[in-house]
């Protein structure tokens, strides 16, 4: 089995979130990046998973620039046979789409797995877009997947339900909790993951379809009321007749 | 025929899931977006839409038309995809407005794809201005202005951003008899989750932590949630020791919500669990400890042990319904 595992590179979940350059532009200084933990824990482990049980090749795939290569290599770490940089700073999500869809296009893969967002971009755009750009059908914010007989079977989390989803291969993923454990890095693959290849390809040329114009930070919250402990019904009466909530 | 008779107006398709026992919040609001769209730029609005509501609750809605294709459902965005992509071709869409909720996120970036149109994921507010639309980033640590650089738009509308505005009712219903292929992705089951309000379309949220000490404390929790009418919800790390189910688990890597109100019971306000409840219009704190981070993000506190506070918050909760 071919999967492709779709990598970005975010911001820690910790990180100062701050902007420069009249508020165009994110304040990456000092900021420490990882990968995105839907992409690390639950797609690429379970794309590992498949892999490890059934046989096939696990990719990386990343569309950025140079600085990625720390994050792409931590993949690398976690067991992905091979990675690809394409080499370019995505404009937006379809940006993105594109550019793999443009890489993924006649190698074949039968497994295509993306997170269900990024934590900085938050647009669950990129999965679905490579679906469509490519004309291949989508499981969305996948649970549990597992693989049989050309066919991929999904659980997703809808309304409070539980859907269990079926769908022949070729097919596009996003993944969400519970589909895998985190799996840590140990020594060898760390070791290992410097010299396994990363190739680095050019852009395929786009144009942006959208952009973002400015950024702003949330007003600061209004000091907090408290209620002491004894008083606690209190809290109930002021939600309903001051904060109109309840 | 003077040229005036042939040209088409411009239309905003909306496209709504009106299944269930009724329609949804959300899709009102995403309704009322589009028809505000149109009211501005002087267009119609068209609600796109699935499945089997029943006729009459298709014709109240406030579209100037409603077309509905029958015997499908969620499950395959590639037929859904075809159904909006054809009506935007055949209304002359200049704007195509979806909710960003489960089938919306599947759909609006394959529309938004097939079409080469931009697309605003997750729209807070109507466009500016200079036609700018708001989204939250960085899991709602930040918001971003987004422009959208094509004649063609896509936006997804979060839900409980926008009033609903009073709808004047009377559109005209079509079947889609249009072809949509064949769904490759079928459903092979459902499970219900059970009774109770489905986390993300809440308004009222009652969500606790660690500090509840174990899963058989969750009595008063779900018994206070009862008397709010709230759904329930739990931090990390109590979905991860299956104190409660998984699709309770709110915030950076669970469920984003952003109900009127967030009630938070022994959480201690980590940073990724607040990525996924910033959001919340009032957000109400009870910890043990006068030191817990979530007491800086809350607008009403209770410094307190939850097994004393619960029960007074249950017993002040019942009082208010029985006022009212
Ligand atoms: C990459 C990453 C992603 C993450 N994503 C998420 C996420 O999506 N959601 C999430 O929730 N977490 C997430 N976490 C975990 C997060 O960092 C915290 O560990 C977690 O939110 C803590 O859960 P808690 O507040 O229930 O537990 P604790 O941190 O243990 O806090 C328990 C709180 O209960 C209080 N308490 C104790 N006893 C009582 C009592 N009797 N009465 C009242 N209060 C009491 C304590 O004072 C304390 O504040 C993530 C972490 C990482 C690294
Ligand atoms: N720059 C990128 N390179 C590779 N994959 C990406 C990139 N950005 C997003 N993705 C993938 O697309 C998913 C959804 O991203 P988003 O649409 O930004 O929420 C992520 O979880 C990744 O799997």
């Amino acid at each position: 089995m071919k999967i492709l595992v779709l990598i970005s590179h975010v911001p820690d979940t910790t990180a100062r979130i701050a902007f420069t350059n009249d508020n165009t532009a994110y304040d990456a200084s000092g900021v420490q990046f990882i990968v995105n933990p839907y992409d690390e824990w639950y797609a690429l482990v379970r794309g590992l998973e498949l892999k490890e049980a059934q046989g096939g090749t696990v990719t990386t795939i990343t569309v950025g620039g140079a600085v990625t290569e720390p994050t792409i290599r931590k993949a690398l770490a976690i067991g992905a046979d091979d990675a690809v940089r394409v080499d370019t700073e995505p404009k937006d999500g379809h940006d993105v789409a594109a550019q793999v869809a443009a890489f993924a296009k006649d190698k074949g893969y039968d497994l295509i797995l993306a997170g269900k967002e990024t934590i900085d971009h938050n647009g669950s755009q990129v999965g679905p877009m490579v679906a469509e750009l490519l004309d291949l059908p989508f499981l969305s914010l996948a649970t549990k997947l597992d693989v049989a007989d050309g066919k991929a079977t999904a659980e997703r989390d809808v309304r409070g339900d539980v859907e269990v989803v079926e769908c022949p291969l070729p097919v596009v993923v996003s993944c969400a909790k519970g589909m895998a454990e985190q799996r840590i890095p140990n020594m060898r693959g760390i070791m290992a993951a410097r010299t396994k290849p990363l190739q680095v390809i050019p852009a395929a040329a786009t144009e942006a379809l959208s952009t973002t114009v400015k950024f702003e930070l949330p007003p600061p919250k209004q000091a907090v009321k408290m209620i002491p402990a004894e008083e606690a019904g209190k809290l109930i009466e002021l939600l309903h007749s001051e904060a109109k909530v309840i | 025929m003077g040229s005036i008779n042939t040209r088409i107006n411009m239309s905003v398709i909306v496209f709504a899931d009106t299944r269930g026992e009724k329609v949804a919040k959300s899709t009102l609001e995403t309704l009322t977006y589009g028809r505000k769209i149109a009211a501005k730029e002087g267009g119609t609005v068209t609600l796109v839409t699935f499945g089997d509501a029943p006729q009459d609750r298709l014709g109240a809605l406030d579209a100037n038309k409603v077309v509905v294709a029958r015997n499908i459902g969620d499950a395959d965005s590639q037929q859904l995809t075809r159904l909006v992509a054809d009506l935007a071709g055949k209304e002359n869409a200049k704007w195509i407005i979806f909710t960003h909720d489960d089938t919306g996120k599947a759909v609006a970036p394959r529309v938004a794809a097939k079409l080469q149109a931009g697309e605003v994921a997750g729209a807070i507010t109507l466009p500016n201005e200079q036609g700018h639309i708001k989204r939250n980033v960085f899991s709602g640590k930040a918001q971003a202005w987004v422009e959208l650089k094509t004649p063609l738009k896509v936006v997804s509308v979060l839900p409980n951003s926008i009033p609903v505005e009073a709808a004047s009712p009377g559109a005209s219903v079509e079947e889609y008899s249009g072809d949509l292929g064949v769904a490759k992705v079928t459903v092979k089951e459902t499970r219900k989750a059970g009774e109770g309000i489905p986390l993300p379309e809440a308004e009222v949220v009652v969500s606790a932590g660690r500090g509840m000490k174990g899963p058989e404390n969750w009595g008063m929790v779900e018994e206070l949630a009862k008397e709010l009418h709230a759904a329930t919800a739990c931090s990390r790390p109590v979905a991860d020791m299956d104190w409660r189910p998984h699709h309770e688990h709110v915030g950076q890597t669970g469920v984003a919500i952003r109900p009127n109100l967030y009630i938070a019971i022994g959480i201690s306000g980590a940073i990724q669990h607040l990525a996924g409840v910033n959001g919340s219009k009032v957000i109400a704190v009870i910890n043990s400890d006068p030191e817990a981070p979530f007491f800086k993000s809350a607008d009403y506190g209770i410094v307190g042990d939850a097994f004393e506070v619960l029960p007074k918050l249950i017993e002040a909760a019942k009082k208010l319904n029985a006022e009212r």
